[in-house]
C-alpha cells in the first residue's frame, strides 16, 4: 500500500512546513523541496518499471529505439522542469519558475528536431 | 527510504531549534549571533538538500536515459 505511505508523508510534511514556515520561511521552502523529492523518489521506481514495459512493447512493434529514447528524454525533462518550477512558484518566485519552464520548452524543442525533420522528409517523399 | 523520511524531521527540528535560539538571542540582546545561528542552520539544511537533489537527478537521469 504505497499510497498510504505517500499520503502520510505528505500530511506530515505539510504540518511541519506550516509550523516551520511561520518562523523561518527559508527553511519551510527547503522542507517542501525535500518532501517533493522524497515523494518523487518513491514513484520513480514504479516509473522505471513502466518504462521497461514500454520499451519492450516498442521493440515488439518494431519502433526504432532512437524515437523512443527521444520521447523518454522529453518526459524526463518535463518531469524535472515541472518539479523545479513548482518549487519556485511555491516560494513566490513566479518569474524564475516561468524561466525554468521556458528553458525546458526550448530543450524539448531541440530534442524533437530530428523527429520533425524525419516527418518532413517522409512527407516530401510522399509528395512527388 | 527510512533515512529520507528522517530528513524531513531533521529539517523541521533544525527549523524549530533555530527559531527558538533566535528568540532567546534576540531577548538577550545578541542580534548578530542570532543571524549567525540562522545562517548556520540554513547552511546545514542546504547541504542535506543538495545531496538529496543530486540523488534525485542521478535517478531521473538513469530512468529516462538523459544524456
Amino acid at each position: 500500500m504505497d499510497i498510504m505511505q505517500v499520503v502520510a508523508i505528505g500530511l506530515i510534511a505539510t504540518v511541519l512546513i506550516v509550523v516551520v514556515k511561520s518562523q523561518r520561511p527559508e527553511l519551510g521552502v527547503l522542507l517542501s523541496v525535500v518532501a517533493g523529492v522524497i515523494l518523487f523518489l518513491l514513484v520513480l521506481g514504479k516509473i522505471s518499471s513502466i518504462m521497461d514495459v514500454i520499451k519492450e512493447l516498442a521493440a515488439r512493434a518494431g519502433i526504432s529505439m532512437v524515437y523512443l529514447g527521444t520521447i523518454l528524454k522529453i518526459v524526463g525533462i518535463a518531469y524535472i522542469a515541472e518539479f523545479g518550477a513548482q518549487i519556485c512558484r511555491d516560494a513566490g518566485e513566479g518569474a524564475v519558475a516561468t524561466k525554468i519552464e521556458f528553458a525546458a520548452k526550448v530543450l524539448i524543442m531541440v530534442l524533437a528536431v530530428p523527429i520533425i525533420v524525419a516527418v518532413l522528409q517522409l512527407l516530401l517523399k510522399l509528395v512527388p | 527510504m527510512g533515512s529520507n523520511i528522517d530528513l524531513i524531521f531533521k529539517i523541521a527540528g533544525i527549523g524549530i531549534l533555530v527559531a527558538v535560539l533566535n528568540a532567546i538571542l534576540k531577548h538577550a540582546g545578541k542580534e548578530e549571533q542570532g543571524h549567525l545561528v540562522t545562517l548556520a542552520g540554513l547552511a546545514i539544511v542546504f547541504m542535506w538538500v543538495v545531496q538529496l537533489l543530486a540523488n534525485l537527478f542521478e535517478q531521473v537521469k538513469s530512468v529516462f536515459k538523459l544524456f
